[in-house]
């Protein structure tokens, strides 16, 4: 087994366990975004498309910074650009970058109906196999975040990977590599949250943004990533990011109370069929007689 | 011999005599939908639970069956559209069908002599017809929105809830008639399953399930195969 499998906690559409069950790694990793100070460089973006290997694909011009309406299999990281015009009248200028929140409790991973082809790493990693995809898409009704994309040539569903590639080996995201203003920083979830949380506390008591705060939504129990927002009452201005996000009520229904309810049933069934037959036998045809009206 | 015994035979020979019931195109349909429904039941069951995930296994695989599931639904759609237009008159639910449900214990405990007659379909034969006609309407129209779920736009994202839950749900509804319908047609009624492979059944057999069909073909010449 090989080390990555090991730190493997969580595992999509297994049956039993998984081989990093009850490891309790001193840290989670987490990526911190400050959106108080991205300046929409989008040099991120061009990080992630070069260390994942891919090139732009085509742009969209809509009088706005915002050159692609949203993230794709092939482009995993994305700037949201809105420009929110205050009560005072006055124009703010907010961005957001867009990609895997990488949810504690993720709702693509209760979706997958595929043997290992979502996985959850114990430093607190998503990460999509896609040599076990089947490309069902049950991973895009999961996400309450509108993040896995499907690839009509591959066939299979792909997102951001926390750069598992090379955090596994000691380093840092791309995206938080080539970040020039330092609103990107990455460590373990514990310092991020303490480092957002005073960040949040500057804006409050220094900056005039009484309702800055950090994005770290616990509907999904938590993400490793997380954000400083100036105005973190109303987290779908930065590009719809939804206020109180969770796995989706059908998802928990389907995977919950119908399974168990579904499995039931069809072994009821089957039960009850072999029941009636040995307790009522075949029906079998009689000779005709008469029409006496034995019959109603 | 006497001449009891002598009438007894003309009798059973009479009864053994073959019919027809289903027409070699009811016959076709039939198997299309069958063997189209058992393929979505076992690819359908894989991606339901994780301790059926083998059954994608066996007919090539979790990507294969996922390729191949939508199209095979279409199959089974056709079958049962078509279905619909050759059996919709036959299917009809009439006052005789409102006594016999209230009969049902009788029927299911065997005591077949104390139902009222039926005709070409039971009322047990029209309600697995009507449950599956409509289940398949409700399969087709949640299979495409998750068929295309990456086509959907994010605001239209209740739509995919909605198509799971009604997806798995009716899916579930149908296994249970299927269950029914396969142990009653190979099991249960004896002379079934003859009728849906070589398409006939005996005079007796009709006279005893669906006297009142009987009663309408037994002296058409065209019914005697």
């Amino acid at each position: 087994m090989s080390q990555a499998a090991t730190e493997i906690v969580r595992i999509s559409g297994h049956v039993g366990t998984a081989p990093g069950d009850g490891l309790n790694r001193e840290f989670r990793v987490c990526k911190l975004v400050d959106t108080t100070t991205c300046i929409g460089c989008k040099a991120c973006e061009v990080a992630c498309l070069e260390w994942n290997g891919y090139t732009f694909s085509e742009t969209t011009f809509n009088n706005s910074y915002q050159t692609m309406p949203e993230t794709a299999w092939n482009y995993w990281n994305l700037i949201k650009f809105n420009e929110h015009e205050r009560e005072d009248g006055t124009l703010q200028l907010l961005m957001r970058k867009d990609q895997c929140m990488h949810c504690a409790d993720p709702g693509c991973l209760a979706a997958c109906p595929a043997d290992g082809a979502i996985v959850q790493y114990a430093n607190g990693i998503v990460d999509f196999q896609q040599e076990h995809c089947i490309g069902c898409g049950y991973c895009i009704t999961g996400c309450p975040f509108n993040i896995p994309k499907f690839s009509p040539t591959a066939r299979k569903v792909f997102k951001c990977t926390l750069c598992n590639d090379r955090v596994s080996q000691g380093l840092e995201p791309a995206c938080i590599k080539t970040c020039p203003t330092g609103c990107l920083r990455f460590g373990t979830k514990a310092e991020m949250k303490e480092l957002a949380e005073a960040r949040a506390q500057q804006l409050r008591d220094h900056s005039g943004f009484p309702d800055a705060g950090v994005y770290d939504p616990p509907g999904v129990g938590g993400t490793h990533v997380i954000y400083v927002l100036h105005d973190a009452k109303n987290p779908e201005l930065y590009g719809g990011l939804p206020k109180d996000p969770q796995v989706p009520l059908s998802v928990r229904l389907w995977k919950g109370p119908l399974k168990w309810l579904g499995n039931l049933a069809m072994v009821a069934g089957v039960v009850g069929l072999a029941w009636h037959y040995m307790r009522f036998g075949p029906k079998k045809e009689e000779p005709i007689t008469p029409d006496n009206g034995r019959r109603a | 011999m006497s001449t009891d015994a002598v009438s007894r035979t003309r009798a059973s020979s009479h009864d053994e005599e073959m019919i027809r019931r289903y027409t070699l195109g009811e016959r076709l349909n039939h198997w299309i939908g069958a063997l189209s429904y058992v393929y979505l039941m076992i690819t359908g069951l894989a991606f339901w639970s994780p301790y059926l995930f083998w059954l994608a296994v066996i007919v090539g695989g979790g990507p294969t069956a996922r390729l191949w599931h939508p199209w095979l639904g279409l199959i089974f759609s056709a079958s049962l559209c078509w279905t619909f237009k050759e059996w919709h008159r036959d299917m009809r639910v009439d006052d005789d069908d409102r006594t016999w449900a209230k009969a049902m214990p009788n029927y299911i405990q065997n005591e077949d002599d104390k139902l009222p007659p039926t005709g070409r379909f039971n009322f047990g034969q029209k309600l697995f017809f009507w449950g599956m006609f409509s289940s398949v309407i409700l399969l087709l129209l949640s299979g495409v929105v998750l068929w295309f779920t990456e086509s959907l736009p994010w605001s239209l994202r209740y739509l995919r809830y909605l198509a799971i839950l009604i997806h798995a749900s009716v899916a579930l509804i149908t296994i249970g008639l299927f269950l029914i319908h396969v142990y009653m047609s190979t099991v249960l009624e004896k002379g079934s399953f003859g009728s849906m492979t070589h398409g006939t059944v005996t005079r007796a057999w009709a006279w005893t399930f669906h006297r009142k069909w009987y009663d309408q073909i037994k002296d058409d010449p065209r019914t005697v195969a």
